[in-house]
């Protein structure tokens, strides 16, 4: 009982880094209608600018986030500029392709710039387990798994607030709820989709440090980011509360399949379960927990 | 001038009906088919037929079966290369297993193989599209290559499941040099396109295109939504199964399950994007256009960098390739979404009016 708990906390602590990277998706999705595939590349991106200029420069650490934000706010009104300015009005399908286009782009000029390499990111932050709880209850959980929960929790609080409190956010969710009717009354799309590619870039910068701190920066990253997909299946696309859920879910749900399911199917598992666990959630309710049902007219 | 169909007058059904119907595009076929299959095995080296001719078909007929998933009915899929999986290791187990199988009847039984198995992964499609579709066939991307290492039946008790295809032999010839291949390889490419584009004209062709545009509209004129889109997820995955037993028999010789990963189904997606969604021509476009331009982009990048002295990185081709291939995607999407195939048909109807425009 002892090692299922461990088992299942681990893969909950897991599950809020799977977290982070979809809310990333939710965002984009939310405002724009937009899928971005390329959350992940953005992920990978941030750490690895993050690494290269703490690498090339050794500025102190908050100088150094604020340099990365910036460099992901200037990415994000880029592609806003580049890349959705002139597909506006394209099926989803065209812009979902588009993004797949966009990943491999970002991905690719990430590492022209700051090189192939597996880096090591220090936050300074010990992967050690909590001595207390050891000591109690005998089950181990790392530091610094808490400590990413809580930066995710607290990240999730200030979006809640920023959607729901400020004039921006307010605009942020008229625009979702309804492109056309936000412009009529006055709400500048333009500017509203450059903010939301900052948000999500902002997201994807805390994502990749928390990544890169636990697996190291590198090219494999981009596959994990992957996994946000069968969260956002689970959670609905279009819920902030749903990404949160269905990472947790996920993340409880294959770190327990590979212990105890993995040694009778051979083990490694965990490459493929998330996503025939979306599979098969699609069939039974395809709008994900927390997400809206959409009726088809003609 | 030379390109106008004046003075071609059609007086029975059957010519008005026919695949070409103006009398210089069959001229080009038939040069263009001439010179494929008797011109190029007698004067391109091994090298030009191995590392070019023959993928470039394998990629062709994947591009094509994705192509009749994606561009003609609509339902977007990341799993083509686990399909192709799916028919190489079926091929090579009918082979391995049934004494006396004829190869080519082994490659239609791995064809046919691929088509269950994406029945079984087309299913969710009856209620669920666009990215929600990507995700569940991003499920068969992983799950199957999985599978066929961990299982290790299908690869006759191999190490980490690579398969090693048998020789080719039909009726006593075997088809063991690179022109010999490459022929085999061209014979079946050419049959399956003919049947793909004689297919994407017939009813069922039309009712994938009804389906694309507006499914809810094409349930209500009557199409019957769940057999038009397994269809297309069957001749799909038929057509990724025959082109994953040629990469394996015919291109690569030894596969591993692992080869048909993630990147190998995104190359064929932007294989049909850039070639021209719903377009048999541009299936064929966008493969050639894929194949040569990391073949190019290399001899550009190790020329320019020897030309000015540069000491490039490793690794730094594979980069710029990423780089190519993502900016090329958003640039043919943007400014031309039809790809490759729309500028060829503009070229033609710019050829019609030549030299006279006006």
């Amino acid at each position: 009982m002892q090692f299922f708990f461990e088992v299942l906390i681990g893969g909950l602590l897991a599950g809020v880094m799977y977290s982070l990277v979809a809310l990333g998706f939710v965002l984009i999705y939310k405002a724009s209608g937009v899928f971005n595939f390329a959350q992940g590349g953005m992920v990978f991106f941030a750490a690895l600018t993050f690494v290269g200029l703490q690498e090339k420069t050794g500025m102190p650490f908050w100088v150094l986030i604020a340099a990365t934000l910036a460099v992901m706010v200037v990415l994000g009104i880029v592609i806003e500029r580049v890349v959705l300015r002139p597909l506006v009005n394209q099926p989803q399908i065209t812009l979902f392709m588009a993004t797949i286009g966009l990943a491999f782009f970002i991905e690719g000029l990430a590492q022209i710039i700051w090189g192939t390499e597996v880096r090591r990111l220090d936050l300074g932050l010990q992967d050690e387990p909590i001595g207390a709880l050891m000591d109690q209850f005998g089950i181990l959980v790392s530091k610094f798994d808490l400590i990413a929960a809580l930066v995710a929790g607290i990240l999730v609080a200030v979006l809640a607030v920023f959607f729901n409190k400020t004039r921006i956010g307010r605009a942020l969710r008229a625009v979702a709820d309804d492109h056309q009717a936000a412009l009529a009354v006055g709400i500048p799309l333009k500017q509203i989709w450059a903010i939301v590619w900052s948000v999500a870039g902002f997201v994807a910068l805390v994502a990749g440090l928390l990544w890169g701190a636990r697996n190291g920066v590198q090219f494999a990253l981009t596959f994990v980011a992957l996994k946000a997909l069968p969260v956002l299946i689970l959670g609905g696309f279009e819920s902030i509360l749903g990404a949160i859920v269905g990472g947790l879910i996920i993340g409880a749900a294959e770190k327990l399949a590979e212990v105890y399911l993995g040694p009778h199917l051979g083990g490694g598992i965990e490459g493929w379960f998330a996503y025939m666990l979306a599979l098969l959630f699609l069939l039974v309710r395809p709008e994900g927990l927390f997400g809206e049902k959409h009726i088809d007219r003609v | 001038m030379l390109y106008r169909e004046s003075g071609q007058f059609k007086t029975t059904y059957a010519a008005d009906q026919q695949l070409f119907p103006i009398r210089q595009d069959r001229y080009a076929i038939g040069l263009l088919l001439a010179v494929a299959f008797v011109v190029i095995p007698l004067f391109a080296s091994s090298y030009w037929l191995t590392a070019l001719l023959i993928p470039f078909l394998v990629f062709a007929l994947a591009t094509l079966g994705l192509n009749i998933l994606t561009g003609y009915a609509g339902q977007l899929s990341l799993g083509t290369a686990a399909f192709m999986a799916v028919g190489a290791v079926a091929a090579y187990n009918f082979q391995l297993r049934i004494p006396g199988m004829p190869i080519l009847v082994s490659f239609i039984l791995g064809g046919l193989t691929a088509a269950l198995i994406g029945i079984a992964f087309g299913l969710p499609s009856l209620r669920i599209k666009g990215f929600y579709l990507a995700v569940a066939t991003l499920a068969a991307q992983f799950f199957i290559p999985w599978l066929l290492v961990k299982v290790s039946w299908f690869s006759n008790n191999s190490a980490s499941g690579v398969i090693t295809a048998q020789p080719i032999e039909i009726l006593g010839f075997a088809f063991d040099s690179p022109p010999r291949k490459y022929l085999l390889v061209l014979t079946i490419v050419a049959l399956m396109a003919l049947a793909a584009k004689n297919m994407v004209r017939s009813s069922i062709g039309r009712a994938w295109m009804a389906v694309r545009d507006m499914d809810v509209a094409a349930e209500v004129i009557g199409i019957r939504i769940m057999r038009t889109k397994l269809i297309a997820f069957a001749v799909s995955s038929f057509y990724c199964g025959v082109a994953g037993a040629l990469y394996a028999f015919a291109y690569l010789g030894s596969v591993e399950p692992d080869g048909f990963n993630l990147d190998l189904s995104f190359r064929i997606l932007f294989m049909v994007i850039i070639g021209g969604a719903g377009s048999i021509l541009g299936s064929f476009l966008g493969a050639a256009f894929i194949t040569l331009l990391p073949i190019f982009l290399d001899v550009l990048l190790t020329e320019g960098a020897a030309a000015l002295n540069l000491n490039l990185p490793s690794g730094m081709t594979s980069m710029a390739q990423l780089v190519v291939f993502g900016a090329l995607i958003i640039f043919f999407l943007i400014v031309e979404p039809h790809g490759l195939a729309r500028l060829w048909q503009i070229l033609k109807e710019k050829l019609r009016l030549w030299p006279f425009p006006h």
